[in-house]
C-alpha cells in the first residue's frame, strides 16, 4: 500500500506538483486501498495523464505506459514472440533433436513483453498508465480484462503469469466511445472535471509563480465565464496555464479590452467561439 | 479494522442506498456494493464529502449518473438530524442580510448553514403531523434570493473587489451563487422530509432522473441541453450496433444452387453450403418531424441523433412541418453548429407555417405528398415524429396511405403516453392503424428503438 490517508494524498502529490481535488484524492486513496484499477474520465486537458505520473513518482514507481490508438492489438498491448531470436536459435542447435529445441524456443528469453506483460512481472513497484483507452478497438477491452481483474496474464506455451505486487493501474478515457460495462465494472470510476475557483487559483499559482496575485484571479474569473458559454471547446485547466503563461510573457499588470481581445486565441480554438466570446465580453470587435 | 467496520445498521444504509439508485435505472451489482462497503470501513465517517467521492467512485460507472446519486446519496448519508442547533426562530430580514454577504464572499459553507436555517424558519407547512413537511418552494418563495444580487454586487464593489475587466463578470457569478444556494435548500428540504417519511420513498420520488429518462415532453431547457450532450455518444453505440446487424444480416439464407454446384466435387455431398450475398446497398432515410412548440424538444433531439448517424445511410432527408412542410436537411448538417439554436433556426429559416402557428398534420401531409413525391421511394424508411395533435382539423388519410404504399417501411414516434393517444385532439390511433406507431417518450426509449427500427 503506498499511502495510509487521504490527507496523505494529497499531500505528497502536491509535494510534486499535483493539486487534487478531495474527489481525486479520496478516489485515489481507494484505488490503492481497495487494489483495484482507477478509470479516469474527463475533459481533455484537466490533467488525467498527469495523475498517473504524479501518482507514479511519489510512489516511486516505474511508470508503465499503454498509448491506445485504434488497431492496437495483443502483439503490441501483451507480448510477442522474438520471432528473429527463434530462427537464429533454431539454425544454432542443428544436432538438437526437435522435442528440444522447440521447448526452448518458447521459453522466456524469447519473449518481447509488451506494457501490460511488463506491468504484471517483476517485484519493484509499478504505475501501469493506460492512456486513452477510449481509441482502442472494443477487442483490446476483452483483452485487458484478465489482466484488470486477476492481475495475470495467459501465455499458452507457457501457462499463466501471475503478479506477485500488483501495479497500481490507472486508466484514462475522453469518452469519444463509450466502454464496455465489464470493464467499467472492474475499476474504480473517477470523473475529473474543472476545477473549482479556489483550485484553480493554486494550480495557476503553482505553475506560474510569477504571474501577480490579482491577475491570477481575475484570469481565472475570465475562464469560468468562458465556460459557462455554450462553445464548441471549453477552455481547460492546460489553456488556463497557456493564457496565465502568455500574459505573464506579455507583462500585462492587469486585464483590460486589449490585452484579452488579442490573447483571446491562446484559451479558444475555434474562430466563432472567439467571436462569440468576443460579443460576450463586450470586447467590441476582434 | 475494527472501528471502521460497518456496523449492521450502516449496512442497512449502504443497500438502502444501492436500492434507490438502482431504481433510477443505475445498474449496480452486488460486487459493487461489496467495493463501496470496503470503501466505508476504509474511509469512516469522519469526513462527509470523502464518504460520498468513495461511494461515488465504487457504485458509479459514468458521469450523468452523479445527478441522481448526490441527492440519493443526501437522503440515506444526511448532514445531521432534525433541526438546526441553537438557532432560534429565524427572523427574515437578518437572514436576507446574512444571505447577501454570503453570496458577495461565494461563501459556500456559510450558504449551506442558511439554507439548513431558511429551511427550518420558512420551509415548514401543514399543522398535523400526517400532513406537514418541508417545502423548498416556498422557502424559496419567501426568501427570494434572486432579489439579493444588486445588493451582493454592490457589496463586492464597495469592497473593491468589481474594479476593472472582470467587473463585467460579476453579476453572471452572483447568480450561479444563487443557483447553488437554491441547489442547497431543496437538498435540505429532502433531507427533512425523509426524517418525517419512509427514506425509500423519498429517495425514489423526489430525485430528478437521469436525462435519458425524462419525458421529453416535459423536458426544461437544462435538461434538453443536458440531452443534447449525449447525442455523439449515443450514436456512436448505435452505429456499432447496426454494423452488427448488418454483419449478421449478410449471412443470410443458404444459396441452394451454387451449394449444388460445390458439391459435385465431393460426389453430390452438400459439405460445404455456400450462403446467399446480399447487395451491400444503404438504405435511404426520411425524417418528418413536427416541430411545434410542444413536441420541438422531441424532434430536435431525434432530428441531431439521426443526422450524427447520418454515414450510416446512403441518404437522409429531414422535413420539418407544423402546418407547412419544407426540407430542412441543410440546416442539421453536421457543420452547422450550435444544436441549441437548432429550433429557432428552422423556424427563422424554413417555412413551415402558414396562415396560423398550429400544427395541422393532414396539411402538411398533402402538401408533402404533392411537393416532395419523389423524396420517397422504394428504398426508403419514413419516420414520422410527431404527437399526432391535429387541431380537430382533417387527418387527411389518403395521403398518409399513400406515403406508406410508396416507402419501404414507414414508422411514427409519437413522444406521448400510449394512454393519451386518441384523447382530446389527438389523431395518434386514427394514423396507428395506417403506420407503425410506437410510444417515444423519452431518450431511452428513443434508443432502444432507433436500434431495432432503423433498417439495415
Amino acid at each position: 500500500m503506498l499511502f495510509t490517508s487521504v490527507d496523505e494524498v494529497s499531500a505528497r502529490l502536491a509535494e510534486v506538483g499535483y493539486l487534487a481535488s478531495p474527489a481525486v484524492a479520496t478516489t485515489v486513496f481507494l484505488a490503492d486501498r481497495l487494489g483495484k484499477p482507477l478509470l479516469v474520465e474527463g475533459p481533455a486537458g484537466v490533467g488525467k495523464t498527469e495523475l498517473a505520473k504524479a501518482v507514479a513518482q511519489v510512489a516511486g514507481a516505474r511508470l508503465i505506459r499503454l498509448q491506445c490508438y485504434e488497431g492496437v492489438d495483443e502483439s503490441r498491448a501483451l507480448y510477442e514472440w522474438n520471432h528473429a531470436k527463434q530462427l537464429l536459435r533454431i539454425t544454432a542447435g542443428r544436432d538438437e533433436t526437435w522435442d528440444e529445441t522447440r521447448t526452448d524456443i518458447f521459453s522466456e528469453e524469447f519473449l518481447l513483453a509488451r506494457p501490460l506483460l511488463t506491468a504484471i512481472r517483476g517485484d519493484d513497484p509499478k504505475v501501469l498508465l493506460i492512456d486513452e483507452t477510449d481509441k482502442a478497438d472494443v477487442e483490446v477491452e476483452g483483452l485487458l480484462l484478465e489482466v484488470l481483474s486477476d492481475f495475470q496474464v495467459t501465455v499458452p506455451e507457457l501457462g499463466t503469469i501471475a503478479a506477485t505486487s500488483r501495479p497500481f493501474v490507472v486508466l484514462t478515457s475522453n469518452a469519444s466511445r463509450e466502454l464496455s460495462e465489464a470493464l467499467r465494472r472492474r475499476c474504480l470510476f473517477l470523473h475529473i472535471g474543472f476545477p473549482d475557483e479556489e483550485l484553480e487559483r493554486r494550480i495557476v499559482r503553482l505553475k506560474v509563480p510569477g504571474l501577480d496575485e490579482a491577475l491570477t484571479e481575475s484570469v481565472v474569473r475570465v475562464v469560468g465565464a468562458l465556460r459557462e458559454m455554450d462553445l464548441r471547446k471549453v477552455p481547460s485547466v492546460a489553456e488556463t496555464i497557456d493564457w496565465a503563461r502568455t500574459l505573464l510573457a506579455l507583462g500585462a499588470e492587469t486585464l483590460d479590452e486589449n490585452v484579452v481581445r488579442d490573447s483571446l486565441g491562446v484559451i479558444l480554438k475555434h474562430q466563432d467561439d472567439v467571436l462569440k466570446a468576443a460579443a460576450k465580453l463586450d470586447l467590441g470587435a476582434v | 479494522m475494527n472501528a471502521a467496520v460497518p456496523t449492521a445498521g450502516v449496512a442497512d444504509r449502504l443497500t438502502g442506498l444501492v436500492g434507490a439508485l438502482r431504481s433510477h435505472g443505475v445498474r449496480i451489482g452486488t460486487g459493487e456494493t461489496v467495493d463501496a462497503a470496503q470503501a466505508v470501513a476504509a474511509l469512516g465517517f469522519a469526513d462527509r464529502d470523502r464518504l460520498r467521492e468513495g461511494l461515488a467512485a465504487t457504485l458509479l460507472h459514468n458521469p450523468g449518473q452523479r445527478r441522481v446519486f448526490d441527492p440519493v446519496f443526501d437522503v440515506y448519508f444526511p448532514r445531521g438530524v432534525g433541526a438546526p442547533d441553537g438557532a432560534g426562530p429565524a427572523d427574515r430580514d437578518d437572514l436576507r442580510d446574512r444571505l447577501a454577504a454570503a453570496l458577495a464572499a461565494n461563501d459556500q459553507a456559510l450558504m449551506g448553514q442558511l439554507a439548513i436555517e431558511a429551511v427550518d424558519g420558512f420551509g415548514g407547512y401543514g399543522g398535523t403531523t400526517a400532513t406537514d413537511g418541508w417545502s423548498s418552494y416556498q422557502t424559496l418563495d419567501r426568501l427570494r434570493p434572486q432579489t439579493l444580487m444588486s445588493r451582493a454586487r454592490d457589496t463586492v464593489r464597495a469592497q473593491g473587489g468589481g474594479a476593472g475587466f472582470t467587473d463585467r463578470l460579476l453579476e453572471d457569478e452572483i447568480r450561479r451563487r444563487i443557483e447553488v444556494f437554491r441547489g442547497q435548500v431543496a437538498t435540505e428540504a429532502r433531507r427533512r422530509i425523509a426524517e418525517r417519511r419512509d427514506r425509500d420513498e423519498i429517495a425514489r420520488r423526489a430525485v430528478a432522473p437521469t436525462a435519458d429518462r425524462v419525458d421529453f415532453l416535459f423536458a426544461g431547457r437544462d435538461r434538453l441541453a443536458e440531452l443534447r450532450k449525449v447525442v455523439q455518444p449515443l450514436a456512436r453505440k448505435l452505429a456499432t450496433r447496426l454494423a452488427a446487424r448488418r454483419r449478421r444480416a449478410s449471412r443470410g439464407s443458404i444459396d441452394l444452387r451454387r451449394t449444388l454446384r460445390g458439391s459435385l466435387s465431393t460426389g453430390g455431398v452438400p459439405m460445404r453450403p455456400v450462403l446467399r450475398r446480399r447487395r451491400p446497398a444503404r438504405p435511404e432515410l426520411v425524417l418528418l418531424c413536427d416541430v411545434s412548440g410542444s413536441v420541438s424538444g422531441f424532434s430536435d433531439f431525434t432530428m441531431l441523433l439521426v443526422q450524427a448517424l447520418h454515414d450510416q445511410f446512403s441518404k437522409v432527408r429531414v422535413f420539418a412541418f407544423v402546418n407547412r412542410v419544407d426540407e430542412v436537411t441543410g440546416l442539421i448538417g453536421p457543420g452547422a453548429a450550435d444544436p441549441g439554436g437548432l429550433s429557432a433556426r428552422i423556424r427563422s429559416e424554413a417555412t413551415i407555417t402558414g396562415w396560423h402557428g398550429s400544427s395541422d398534420y393532414g396539411v402538411a401531409f398533402g402538401e408533402f405528398a404533392e411537393r416532395y413525391t419523389g423524396a420517397v421511394g422504394s428504398r426508403s424508411t419514413v419516420f414520422v415524429l410527431g404527437d399526432a395533435r391535429t387541431n380537430m382539423s382533417d387527418p387527411n388519410l389518403p395521403a398518409v396511405r399513400q406515403l406508406t404504399r410508396q416507402a419501404r417501411r414507414a414508422y411514427w414516434l409519437n413522444p406521448e403516453a400510449r394512454s393519451q393517444w386518441g384523447t382530446g385532439d389527438s389523431a395518434a390511433l386514427v394514423y396507428a392503424e395506417l403506420v407503425e406507431m410506437h410510444e417515444c417518450r423519452n431518450a431511452q426509449q428513443l434508443s432502444a428503438l432507433i436500434g431495432r427500427l432503423l433498417p439495415v
